[in-house]
This record gives C-alpha cells, structure tokens and sequence, in this order.
C-alpha cells in the first residue's frame, strides 16, 4: 500500500476517533461520573446496540491509529529492509490482535456472558 | 596553537568601538574517521575585523597555524554551497557569517549534523546529491527537444513565483543537517530533496509530477516530516523547504491538482 494511502488512513482515523471519543465523554455527562461506572451502567450501555457499535468503531479507528504512529515511530528509528518488513507486519498483527481481544469483550459483554 | 581566555568585558567593549582588530578564539573540530583519530578541537587565536567572515577566519589558521585543517569552500559568496558547517551550534555557510554578528569571543566550528564527516569540516555530500538527482531535478515533457520549430514554453509572472524561491537552492546542504528527521532516519529523503520535487512539480512547464509524487510517496518520503521547520531556518537563500513539504503533501492528499 503507497504510504499517501496509509497516511490518509491514519489522519481520518485519528479525526474520527476524536470525534467520537468526544460523544463517549459527553455520554459520561448524561449522568453523574460516578454512576455512569457503577457496573448495571456500564453492562447497559453494552446492551445498546447503537453504543456498543460506537465502542466498536472506536477500538478500531484507536488501535489503526496508534499501531500505525507506533510502526513510523519505530521505522524512524533504524532502517533496514527485514526490520521495516518486521516492523510493518508486526504492527498489523498487533492491530488485529487488540481489535479481536476488545472486539470479544464488547461481543461478550452486550450478549451478557460475563 | 594557544588556548587563550575571553576578553575581559571593559577590553570586550573598547575593542568594539575602536577599528583595532579584536582577537577571537576559533575552535575547530577535527577528527579523521579513516584514520580512527577520534573527534578533538583545536583552538586558535584569530586577530578579526568587524567584516571578517568565519571562513576567512578558518582560513587565516590554513595560512599561519595549521594548514592541515580540511574545510571545503570554493566561491566565498554564498553562491557554491561548499562551505556550508555548524557555527557556534548553527548551521550556516561559513563565508556568509561573519564573525561580528555571532556576538560571541568563543567560535566553535563543527561538521554538519546528518553527514559521514570525510575530515575535520569537511562531509561527504554522496546522499544528498544522490536523493537531488532521485527527485529528477529537471524539466520532463515530451516537446522538450529544442527543434527548429520550438517555442519558448512561455509563463505568467504567477507561474513563476511558484517555484522560484526554490529554484534559489545551492544544495549546500544545511536544511538537511538542521532536519531532526534526518538525525534518526538515514534513508530519509530530506527537506533539500523534497523541496526540489516540489520545485518542478510545481512548474507549469513540466509534466513529471506523477513520476515525482511515487518517488516521494515511500516510507522514507515525504510523511516522515515532523514540520519542524528548522530547514527554513537555516537556508541562507532564503529558501522554505518546510513549506515545499507541506504544499507537496497537499497534491498526495488530493488538496491540490
């Protein structure tokens, strides 16, 4: 993939995730901080679909974003074409790793297996 | 070769108002990485007028102390870009300083940052030559031929000023030396490189702009500018590679056509 594309896959991600970050804080302010932790709270925002899908989307646009600025951290750090290579496919991995890992918690929570 | 201590400030500010030659202490980093000579200073004192330039500086220590210190210059009018080294910290050209505005009884010179040093001041500019000639720096068209039928590709003054100022790039190398990027990522291409893409991709006349952006759009390119801005800083052409960086990124984000 030409690096313009990755690049514009990691700016859109970050301003989606700022933006719907934002709608997660602000959904904390529809009650008192305290409650919206309280565990019946939080199970229930699970339940909701249209929320669970918000966590969701948010997992993911976080973990591409974060795992790619990761990967151009490491890659501007030492050069070499098995490290690049390493580098790009372990961050892909990771990537996949943690949306899998929180995909099954959102998955199991909004299901109700605890 | 002395080591010699700063003027007292009452001297410090009679020699500044007499026309007597003030004395400085110019410190010149020397090493010789093929030898394995392991990087030292040596110091000088160096009688300097209010006009007198660090390369000339330099060159007084060739002709009276030393004259084994490497330093590569040529026109001594900041138009060659060969004697471009860091000054006091800074990169700048050395025959474009002058010793009077560094403010300073103490010179330091040293090799530019981001280069493999060949000896004492003088680096070896193989990659940035290298990455200029990668970026094509030249007018691509297929009509390029001058025939007897030619026309002069004609441009408004607005089509020029485009480009201009980056046409005004001795490849002196300082913007790559000032570039924090290029401290860490040895294959990157660099402000001087990227900004030369952008003078030609920018000029009406030529019709390489596809074959440029794939060369800049790497994992070395482009996106691995932090937009410091510290190449723009030290241009002593006046030249604004940061800014070359970001209106090229506009054409690889669609922003531009």
């Amino acid at each position: 993939m030409r690096e313009s594309i990755i690049m514009k896959i990691h700016y859109g991600t970050a301003l989606g995730a700022v933006a719907l970050v934002a709608v997660h804080i602000l959904m904390r302010m529809s009650q008192k901080f305290s409650d919206s932790l309280q565990y019946q709270n939080v199970i229930t925002n699970y339940h909701f679909l249209p929320y669970a899908l918000m966590l969701e989307a948010i997992l993911i646009l976080l973990s591409v974003h974060g795992f790619n600025g990761l990967r151009v951290i490491l890659l501007e750090l030492k050069q070499g074409s098995t490290y690049e290579k390493m580098i790009n496919y372990g961050s892909l991995a990771a990537m996949a790793i943690l949306i899998a890992y929180g995909s099954r918690t959102i998955l199991m929570a909004g299901m109700g297996v605890s | 070769m002395a080591v010699v201590e700063a003027p007292k400030p009452s001297e410090e500010s009679n020699t500044k108002t007499s026309s007597q030659p003030n004395t400085i202490t110019l410190r010149i980093a020397r090493s010789n990485p093929s030898e394995g000579q392991e990087p030292s200073f040596s110091e000088f004192q160096i009688p300097v007028q209010k006009w007198t330039t660090v390369l000339e500086a330099i060159l007084y220590v060739k002709q009276n102390f030393d004259h084994s210190v490497a330093v590569r210059y040529s026109c001594r009018q900041a138009s060659c870009g060969s004697c471009g080294m860091k000054i006091n910290g800074r990169p700048a050209l050395a025959c474009y300083t002058k010793v009077s505005e560094l403010n300073s009884n103490v010179i330091t010179v040293e090799p530019m940052n981001n280069f493999p040093i060949i000896r004492d001041l003088a680096v070896d500019f193989k990659q940035l030559i290298s990455n200029h000639k990668k970026m094509k720096p030249f007018i691509i068209r297929e009509d390029s031929e001058v025939t007897p039928e030619s026309k002069e590709f004609i441009q408004t003054p607005q089509d020029l000023e485009k480009f201009l100022q980056f046409s005004y790039c001795i490849k002196c190398g300082l913007c790559n030396s000032a570039c924090p990027t290029m401290a860490t990522d040895t294959s990157f291409i660099g402000p001087q490189g990227l900004a030369q893409a952008y003078r030609y991709v920018a000029d009406n006349r030529d019709k390489g702009k596809d074959d440029r952006l794939k060369i800049v759009d790497d994992s070395h390119g482009i996106w691995r500018c932090h937009f410091a801005g510290s190449c723009s800083q030290v241009c002593p052409k006046g030249v604004d590679p940061a800014m070359a960086i970001q209106l090229l990124r506009g054409y690889l984000l669609g922003f531009r056509k």
